[in-house]
């Protein structure tokens, strides 16, 4: 197995290596899917504060300075640490497919 | 060369001539002397290889898997309660295919403490993903590291194998041995080389997660290799032979089998006993024979398909037992027979539990009890020599 095969798709057991090997890190792993409810901003209520940026334990409120956070959906598994901690309750739990 | 050495030497011997390079281990009775033989050769510069001192077995495993993650040629040794310890890396060495090869001095576990020979050590290691090969002399103990290595580094197996070695009995037993010249070894058994490995140039993780869709895929890649291992030590054993002249009789040792009235099927040191025993039965006239298991993990489904058709009365003797029911060779017997054209009797004998001396009176007695059993099975399972349980 050549290190292009390696980036490969894998269709069959065949096509893999003998023990999964990557040469990404584990960020190339996309666990957002294993969530039920993703977290919803209201960016009226939000102060900036980063609160849920500090809490998040997956990495997956991204925020700058002075900005108001966003959320990695494709890494967040909806924990809704973010919504209980938030001082303001500008964050809410909305189940997986329903509307905003 | 000839040499007069115990089991645990003969290990030692068998990492050096196979030029393992990394080396870790912690010492425990009765596997201490193989590793205090290798940290020796080590620091006179006779074996060059890094010996890893670490606090544990567990992180004795953990050093040699990554080692051989990074392509170094691995080896340690230890015995019951470490190998217990080392549990959890057995089956992360397996599913991360290094090809590790392991002496493991067969003890009993505790409570009651025991330092004695017993076989639920490695068989409680059975669903690791590791080979076992169990030995019944100093010679094979050499020699199956050597072909363990071989079998091991194959790249359509990249299994670790443990090599079984019955406490005291052959650990601490001199024998003479035949050391082979690393030339001769050498050109057996080529430098591990695999393709991918830990390196700072080419970086890459191993073992990482994988999603629900491809676990399985992994573990059938696992499954296909431990299937293509039980030909693969056929090969190796073949091809052992011919550059050092000398084999230990594949995965099941037939020794007068062929129709024989019973035979009595047995793993490590107690069937170099049970031939003599054999031969003496023989040369009575009572036609018995013996089964050797050599090679446990893959289970030589085929050998003991084979024995079905040599006799009518099989005897399982189980050196350790699986408290629920039956012995665990005795086990995987039965489900190799199961469903097969004219399938013997199977009994199953318990022996020798935390070293119970095995010796030849006994063994005969157990011969002769299985011809009687040509009237009818009495007790599918049997310990022998309990006090006060049974004629024993």
């Amino acid at each position: 197995m050549t290190k292009e095969q390696l980036k490969g798709v894998y269709k069959t057991y065949q096509d893999l290596p003998l023990t999964p090997i990557t040469s990404v890190n584990s960020a190339a792993n996309q666990t957002g899917f294993w969530k039920t409810f993703k977290p919803v901003l209201d960016s009226a209520k939000c102060i900036k504060c980063g609160i849920c940026w500090k809490f998040c334990p997956d990495v997956a409120v991204l925020m700058e300075e002075d900005q108001l956070p966003t959320f990695d959906l494709k890494h967040c598994k909806g924990c809704g640490i973010c919504a209980n901690e938030c001082p303001k309750q500008a964050i809410t739990m909305v189940m997986e497919g329903d509307s905003e | 060369m000839k040499m007069v050495m115990t089991g645990n030497y003969a290990s030692a011997y068998g990492a050096k001539v196979c030029r393992a390079e990394v080396i870790s281990a912690y010492p425990i009775t009765p596997q201490t002397s193989i590793v205090e033989k290798i940290a020796t050769l080590v620091s006179s510069g006779e074996m060059k290889a890094q010996f890893v001192k670490v606090e544990s077995e567990h992180s004795a495993m953990a050093a040699l898997i990554s080692a051989s993650m990074a392509g170094a040629r691995t080896y340690t040794a230890t015995s019951s309660h470490g190998l217990l310890l080392m549990h959890e890396l057995l089956i992360w060495s397996a599913g991360a295919r290094t090809p590790i090869v392991m002496s493991n001095v067969c003890r009993a576990n505790g409570p009651p403490w025991s330092v004695w020979v017993d076989h639920h050590d490695s068989i409680a290691q059975r669903d690791t993903g590791w080979m076992q090969v169990f030995c019944e002399g100093n010679q094979e103990v050499l020699d199956s590291i050597i072909m363990g290595y071989k079998l091991s580094e194959r790249e359509d197996i990249r299994l670790p194998t443990m090599i079984n070695e019955d406490a005291f009995i052959l650990s601490h037993t001199v024998e003479p041995v035949d050391v082979p010249d690393m030339e001769l070894v050498d050109s057996f058994l080529p430098p591990y080389n695999p393709r991918f490995r830990l390196d700072v140039d080419e970086p890459y993780g191993f073992g990482s997660l994988v999603m629900p869709d491809m676990y399985m895929e992994f573990r059938y890649k696992l499954n296909e290799a431990m299937e293509a291992a039980r030909q693969g030590w056929r090969d190796v054993e073949k091809d052992f032979e011919k550059h050092f002249g000398r084999n230990h009789g594949g995965l099941v040792e037939f020794y007068q089998c062929e129709g024989a009235d019973a035979v009595l099927i047995m793993a490590g040191s107690i069937a170099s006993t049970a031939k003599d025993v054999v031969d003496k039965l023989r040369s009575q006239g009572k036609k018995v024979g013996l089964a050797r298991i050599r090679v446990f993990r893959p289970f030589p489904v085929e050998e003991i398909r084979k024995l079905a058709g040599m006799t009518n009365i099989l005897a399982m003797c189980d050196h350790s037992y699986t408290f629920g029911h039956w012995g665990p060779m005795a086990q995987e017997v039965r489900g190799a027979l199961y469903g097969t054209k004219d399938m013997p009797m199977l009994k199953n004998y318990i022996v020798g539990l935390g070293g119970k001396d095995m010796t030849p009176e006994v063994i005969e007695k157990l011969f002769l009890k299985t011809l009687e059993l040509k009237s009818g099975l009495d007790s599918e399972i049997e310990w022998i020599g309990v006090k006060g349980h049974g004629e024993w």
